[in-house]
């Protein structure tokens, strides 16, 4: 069993398509990335894959959870990051960290708390208000709050967004470890194409809310031709075609 | 604690941390109900003064005129405080910009709700209980000499206010953040038609009608008569509880509607943005 499946997924507003008949299926364990310029539906794909927003059509099952009928089976099991999303400022980072263990029923939380803290370098800042914290402190806090629950699907959006590289480079570093240690799954939106192509083994890109191509960072890199996930995704941002499909064109 | 319980106790551990650390915040809880009953003590007082000097006047008639205000301030307060108490915690998550991680777990809408409540209620008691104390200290105006009956006078004043709060998140998560002001002032505009200060008798026809379909008017009605001739009135009463209860049914359909259209919309996530 996947760990999501979709299909069919398409969001409309009004005369506006923001995601178009999205197909997917992401298996138990890997890391899926969603690619794509600004407005190319990630964030709505990922609020629809939370419940947060209702799909105009399609159907979404999360850890065998249809989540139009039994999202809050599925909404238990998962977490969410987003550097758009906040904690309150004037909480602690350990009274969040309580707050969102409540939420989601961990059992032994002072200790989970504790945990996370050490694993995230956090230990020092659970007395401190999360409005004190810096961009890279937050990101961190975020995490924890993200894993608290010992989720088995992982959303993420945009997670190094407006890190230096080097706290960039240890949050990739971190997930790879945890992906690989828990077994997690995780599905990550991105524009860092460096971090899709390290963390992610899938990638499908986005534009226009519908999947224009997908395949490994290696398929996609030998499809289109080039040296990194950036050339690729300029090459279906301004709509040149993959080698792949050139070559079959010119044969056929 | 397990489940529901411990969802709602997640939600209410979140706001009481944030006034645990905010003695501002805490004192301003109490300034409001404490500086109106501060006011219209004074008032109350120096009208009380007036009608037991006047000719004929009598001290008991004073003594009942300058009660009925000060009853009729501190009830109204259980109200305001309870609608405001429900709306402004649901606006602290929207000023976090927290909604969205809370709508992302597991926490179901009742309970979110019922954490709401929970909250206006201490809020409500962290408001109206020092005025309470100051209409005693300052006035010798003991409110709970009404008896027992001021328990139900609070419950439906209580109901009334959380129905309208509802209404009001219900509009919020219609227009976004900038319907906000209506926390503060969907219930002030309802003041004259609840008949808190007077009777609901001297208001013209057609605002009798609205006064009637208003639960706080037959509360104070109530409160009045208990004041004046010491009989409960179990008919104000039953109104009061019968019309909160439609008040409260169709605001919970109001927020199911809107709570699934913004759902639709999608701006559980981007509200507060």
């Amino acid at each position: 069993m996947n760990a999501i499946q979709v299909e069919g997924l398409t969001k409309r507003y009004g005369a506006t398509l923001a995601v178009d008949g999205l197909d997917f299926a992401v298996a138990p364990g890997t890391t899926l990335g969603l690619l794509g310029g600004n407005g190319a539906g990630k964030t709505t794909t990922i609020a629809m894959l939370l419940g947060l927003l209702i799909p105009t059509a399609g159907s979404i099952r999360v850890l065998g959870h249809d989540m139009a009928r039994e999202r809050f089976a599925a909404l238990a099991r998962m977490n969410f990051s987003s550097p758009y999303v906040s904690l309150p400022a004037r909480l602690t980072v350990a009274e969040n960290l309580r707050v969102y263990a409540h939420l989601y029923g961990v059992p032994r939380a002072e200790r989970r708390i504790t945990e996370l803290a050490a694993e995230l370098d956090l230990t020092g800042l659970l007395a401190r208000p999360a409005g004190q914290l810096s961009a890279g402190q937050k990101t961190r806090v975020a995490l924890a709050k993200a894993l608290i629950n010992r989720p088995e699907v992982l959303l993420l959006d945009e997670p190094t967004a407006s890190l230096d590289p080097d706290t960039g480079d240890w949050v990739r570093s971190w997930l790879e470890r945890y992906r690989a240690d828990s077994g997690c799954t995780i599905l990550l939106a991105s524009h860092n194409m460096a971090e899709v192509e390290r963390l992610c083994s899938q990638v499908l890109m986005l534009k226009q809310g519908r999947i224009v191509d997908r395949g490994s960072p290696a398929e996609l890199l030998g499809r289109y031709g080039r040296e990194d996930m950036e050339e690729v995704f300029l090459d279906i941002a301004r709509n040149r075609r993959s080698a792949t499909a050139t070559h079959a064109e010119a044969g056929s | 604690m397990k489940g529901p319980a411990r969802r709602i106790w997640g939600l209410l551990y979140r706001h009481l941390a944030l006034y645990r650390r905010s003695w501002p915040r805490l004192l301003e809880l109490a300034y409001w109900p404490v500086l109106q009953m501060c006011i219209w003590g004074f008032t109350a007082r120096f009208i009380a003064g007036r009608i037991a000097d006047a000719p004929g006047g009598s001290a008991h008639a004073a003594a009942l005129a300058a009660a009925a205000l000060l009853g009729g301030v501190l009830l109204w307060e259980v109200a305001l405080r309870s609608q405001m108490g429900f709306a402004i915690s649901f606006m602290e998550e929207i000023w976090s910009r927290n909604l969205g991680h809370v709508f992302v777990s597991p926490l179901r809408p009742w309970e979110l709700v019922a954490a709401l409540l929970g909250m206006s209620v201490i809020r409500m008691l962290a408001g109206v209980l020092p005025a309470i104390g100051v209409a005693y200290l300052l006035y010798a105006f003991n409110l709970f000499m009404l008896g027992p009956v001021v328990v139900l006078f609070f419950a439906n004043l209580m109901l009334m206010g959380w129905a309208v709060a509802l209404a009001v998140v219900s509009l919020i998560l219609r227009h976004g953040a900038g319907a906000e002001a209506l926390a503060w002032s969907v219930l002030f505009g309802l003041t004259p038609f609840a008949a808190v200060f007077y009777p609901v008798s001297v208001l013209p026809g057609a605002l009798q009608a609205i006064a009637f379909v208003v639960p706080a008017s037959h509360v104070f009605e109530g409160m009045r008569a208990a004041l004046l001739t010491g009989m409960i009135r179990w008919d104000q009463l039953g109104l009061a509880f019968g019309l909160n209860l439609i008040w409260i049914v169709g605001a919970s359909l109001l927020f199911a509607q809107q709570f699934r259209a913004a759902r639709r919309r999608g701006a559980l996530l981007s509200m507060g943005e």
